[in-house]
C-alpha cells in the first residue's frame, strides 16, 4: 500500500485533491476503522477462541445438571448450582479467599509503594537496575520459584536455620497461611510495583516542591499531594494483585499444602474429584464477575495505567 | 537606608556536580522593592531564585532573610512562597483549596483557612471560581491562582519564577501592570525572574543581570539601560549597537577602522573597549552637509515599524542600525543614499567585555 493510499484510505480518488468535506472524512474514519480492525484481527480471533468461546461454555454448564455419573445434561436448566454458593461451606471458602486475596493486596502496596517511589527518584542506571530485579523473577517458571519457595520455608531450611542463628528457635512456616501470603506477595509484586512506578514517575515534581514552599512537611507532602496524584497506580496495582490472588491455585496448594481451601483449589475440586461440572463452574463464573466488576470499576473512573 | 534587607547574598555558590550553576554572587534586595533577575537561560538566575526559596542549598556562601540565616532551611521553615514557572497548582484540588493550602498546612484551622482563602481569591478577581479544578481555568487565570495561594500566607518575600512566560502578549502585559500594582499595594519584596529584558525594565525597581551564573550588574532600569557596566549587559538589555575599538584619550576611542570618534571613557589609552550607541541615539545625516564627526555609511535597509523607521547602514566594517522617529515634514530615506551617522558625546557609553 502506498503512503497517499493509506492516506486517503478507500476514499473517492476525486476528493483526494479537493477539500475535505464531511463525507469523505466519514469515509476516511471508516476505512482507518477497518484498517484498525484488520490489524487486531488476530488478537480477536484468539480471545474468542481461547477465552471467549470456552466461558460461555462455563456459563452454560453453570445452568445445566449434572448427571448421576458426573456428566453434563444440557436439559432441565436450573440455578441449583447458584443456590449452592449460599451453603456454609461455600460461604466460608469465598470470605477466606477474599481475605488472603485482601490481605496480600495489602502487603504488595506497603511493600511495592517505597521501591516504586525510591525508583523515580534515583539515577536512570540505578532505577534500570532495580527495574531488572523486579523483571527477573519472570524469567523462572512460577512452578519453579513456588517449590524454591518451599525450600525456603522449610523447618530445617534456610529461614529456619537464620532464625535459629539468632536465637529465635526454629521456624516451620511451610503448609501455614503465612507461607501462602508470602508466596502470594512474591509473586505478584511486580505487578504492583510497575504501575505504580508508572503513575508516581508522573507526577510533577514542582508539584511537591509547591507542597514544600507551602509549609508542608515530607509526610504532610505525601500525604496531600504525592498519594492522591499517584491513586490511578494504586488502584491499577490493586486490581492487577487482587484479582489473580483471589482465584490462585497453584501457591496455596504448594506452599499451603492445600490445608485450608481456598476458592481456586475449590473449583478444581469440583471440575475434578467431585466431578461436579454445574458448580464449578458458578464459582467460575461469580469469580469471573467480581474480576471484571473490579476491572469496569477501575476503567470507569479514569484509571489510564493497566 | 539602615533598614535589614529583606535578602541578603553573600559569596553565594552553587555546584551541581563539576558544573558552576552560581558563582559566588552578592546580592542585597531591600524590603518592598520589586526586584528582577535578568539573563539568558542557564544563567544561574532560576537557581539563585530557588536557593531562597530553600528548593536548593547552596555550596557555599551565606543567605539571610530579614537578618536571619536561612542557608540550609528546608522550605517550609521559610517566611517566603514562590509562583513556579508553571505554577504547579494541585490539580486535584479546587481552587479553594489550592489557595488555602499553605494555611492548612501552617495550622490555620479549617473555617479560617477557607475565609482567608476566598478572600485572596478576591483580590485576584476570581471570585466564583472557588471549586473549579485548575485544569478548568486558562493559563490567566491559573497564574491568578498561583498568585493567590502564595500571597495568602503573607510572605515576608514573594518568590516569581518567570511566572508570564506562558501567557499570551497581550495577557502578559496586563498581568505586569497587575503584578506590580499588588506589589505597591502589599508593600512586600517581589524577586522576579525573567529573560524578557523589556519586561524587567518596565516593571523592576531594581535589575540584577546575569550571565554564565556571575552577577554582572545590578541598577534600576535606567542604570542598567543607560550605563551597562559591560559589553555582555549592554547587548542584552536592550538593542545596541557595539563598535569595537581603542581608547586614545578621555573623550576619545578610535574605531577598528581608525575613525576616532568621540566618546567618555575612564579607561587608560590602549583599552580594548567597545562604543555602545543606542539606535535611537543616532542620527542619519546626508553625507558631505558639513558635520565633520560622522561615520560614512551607505543605507542598506530601511524597516518602517508604524512610529518609527529603523536604517541598517553599512560601514566598511560592520552594519549599524540607526532608529529615525517618524516627525512630519521628515523626508524618508531610502536604501542607497550615502549617509553619515553622528551621535552626541553624552548618548554612548563605553564599555569592555
Amino acid at each position: 500500500m502506498s503512503v497517499s493510499e493509506i492516506a486517503t484510505g478507500d476514499a473517492d480518488e476525486q476528493h483526494t485533491v479537493a477539500a475535505a468535506t464531511p463525507a469523505f472524512e466519514a469515509a476516511a474514519a471508516r476505512a482507518a476503522a477497518r484498517r484498525g480492525l484488520f490489524m487486531a484481527l488476530p488478537a480477536y480471533v484468539y480471545l474468542v477462541i481461547f477465552f471467549a468461546a470456552p466461558f460461555a461454555i462455563v456459563v452454560i454448564y453453570s445452568f445445566a445438571t449434572r448427571t448421576r455419573t458426573g456428566g453434563i445434561s444440557l436439559s432441565g436448566w436450573n440455578l441449583d448450582s447458584y443456590q449452592r454458593l449460599g451453603e456454609q461451606i461455600v460461604r466460608d471458602v469465598l470470605w477466606r479467599s477474599l481475605g488472603l486475596a485482601i490481605l496480600t493486596t495489602l502487603i504488595c502496596l506497603l511493600v511495592a509503594y517505597p521501591f516504586a517511589y525510591y525508583m523515580t527518584i534515583v539515577s536512570t542506571t540505578a532505577r534500570n537496575v532495580m527495574l531488572v530485579m523486579v523483571m527477573i523473577p519472570f524469567w523462572t517458571n512460577f512452578l519453579v520459584r513456588n517449590y524454591a519457595w518451599r525450600l525456603l520455608l522449610s523447618s530445617g531450611g534456610p529461614l529456619s536455620s537464620v532464625t535459629e542463628a539468632i536465637g529465635l528457635g526454629e521456624t516451620d512456616l511451610l503448609f501455614t497461611k503465612t507461607a501462602v501470603v508470602i508466596g502470594l506477595v512474591y509473586s505478584f509484586l511486580p505487578f504492583m510495583i510497575l504501575p505504580l512506578y508508572a503513575s508516581i514517575e508522573r507526577i510533577d515534581h514542582s508539584l511537591i516542591e509547591a507542597s514544600r514552599d507551602l509549609y508542608a512537611n515530607g509526610a504532610q507532602t505525601f500525604r496531600r499531594v504525592v498519594l492522591p496524584l499517584s491513586m490511578p497506580g494504586v488502584i491499577a496495582g490493586s486490581i492487577l494483585v487482587f484479582v489473580p490472588s483471589l482465584g490462585a491455585y497453584v501457591t496455596p496448594d504448594i506452599l499451603g499444602g492445600g490445608k485450608e481451601v481456598l476458592l481456586g483449589s475449590y473449583i478444581v475440586t469440583q471440575f475434578g474429584t467431585a466431578r461436579n461440572f454445574p458448580f464449578g463452574a458458578s464459582l467460575s463464573v461469580v469469580l469471573m464477575v467480581v474480576m471484571l466488576t473490579a476491572t469496569v470499576a477501575y476503567f470507569r473512573q479514569g484509571g489510564r495505567n493497566l | 537606608m539602615t533598614a535589614t534587607p529583606a535578602v541578603e547574598i553573600r559569596g553565594i555558590t552553587k555546584r551541581f556536580d563539576d558544573v558552576v550553576a552560581v558563582d559566588a554572587i552578592d546580592m542585597q534586595i531591600a524590603n518592598g522593592e520589586f526586584f528582577a533577575m535578568l539573563g539568558p537561560s542557564g544563567c544561574g538566575k532560576t537557581t539563585t531564585l530557588r536557593m531562597i526559596a530553600g528548593l536548593e542549598f547552596p555550596t557555599e556562601g551565606s543567605l539571610k532573610i530579614f537578618g536571619d540565616e536561612v542557608g540550609t532551611l528546608p522550605p517550609h521553615k521559610r517566611p517566603v512562597n514562590t509562583v513556579f514557572q508553571s505554577y504547579a497548582l494541585f490539580p486535584h484540588m479546587n481552587v479553594l483549596d489550592n489557595v488555602a493550602f499553605g494555611l492548612r498546612m501552617n495550622g490555620v484551622d479549617r473555617t479560617t483557612a477557607r475565609r482567608r482563602a476566598s478572600e485572596m481569591i478576591a483580590l485576584v478577581r476570581l471570585s466564583g471560581m472557588e471549586n473549579r479544578r485548575p485544569a478548568q481555568m486558562s493559563g490567566g487565570q491559573q497564574q491568578r491562582v498561583a498568585l493567590a495561594r502564595a500571597l495568602v500566607n503573607e510572605p515576608k518575600v514573594l518568590l516569581l519564577d518567570e511566572p508570564l512566560g506562558a501567557l499570551d502578549l497581550k495577557l502578559r502585559q496586563d498581568m505586569q501592570l497587575e503584578l506590580k500594582e499588588l506589589q505597591r499595594r502589599l508593600g512586600i519584596s517581589f524577586v522576579f525572574v525573567t529573560h524578557d529584558q523589556e519586561e524587567a525594565l518596565t516593571m523592576s525597581d531594581r535589575i540584577a543581570v546575569m550571565n554564565d551564573g556571575r552577577l554582572l550588574q545590578v541598577g534600576t532600569p535606567e542604570e542598567i539601560y543607560e550605563r551597562p557596566a559591560n559589553r555582555f549587559v549592554a547587548d542584552f538589555i536592550g538593542t545596541t549597537n557595539l563598535l569595537d575599538g581603542t581608547v586614545v584619550d578621555g573623550s576619545t576611542v578610535c574605531l577598528a577602522n581608525g575613525t576616532r570618534v568621540a566618546a567618555r571613557s575612564e579607561h587608560p589609552a590602549g583599552t580594548m573597549v567597545a562604543v555602545c550607541l543606542r539606535p535611537e541615539r543616532a542620527r542619519v545625516v546626508t553625507a558631505g552637509d558639513g558635520t565633520e564627526s560622522g561615520i560614512g555609511g551607505v543605507i542598506d535597509t530601511v524597516t518602517y515599524v508604524g512610529n518609527a523607521r529603523v536604517y541598517t547602514v553599512r560601514l566598511d566594517w560592520m552594519q549599524l542600525r540607526v532608529r529615525e522617529e517618524n516627525r512630519p515634514g521628515a523626508a524618508p530615506r531610502e536604501s542607497g543614499d550615502p549617509v553619515s551617522v553622528t551621535w552626541d558625546m553624552n548618548a554612548v557609553t563605553v564599555v569592555t567585555e
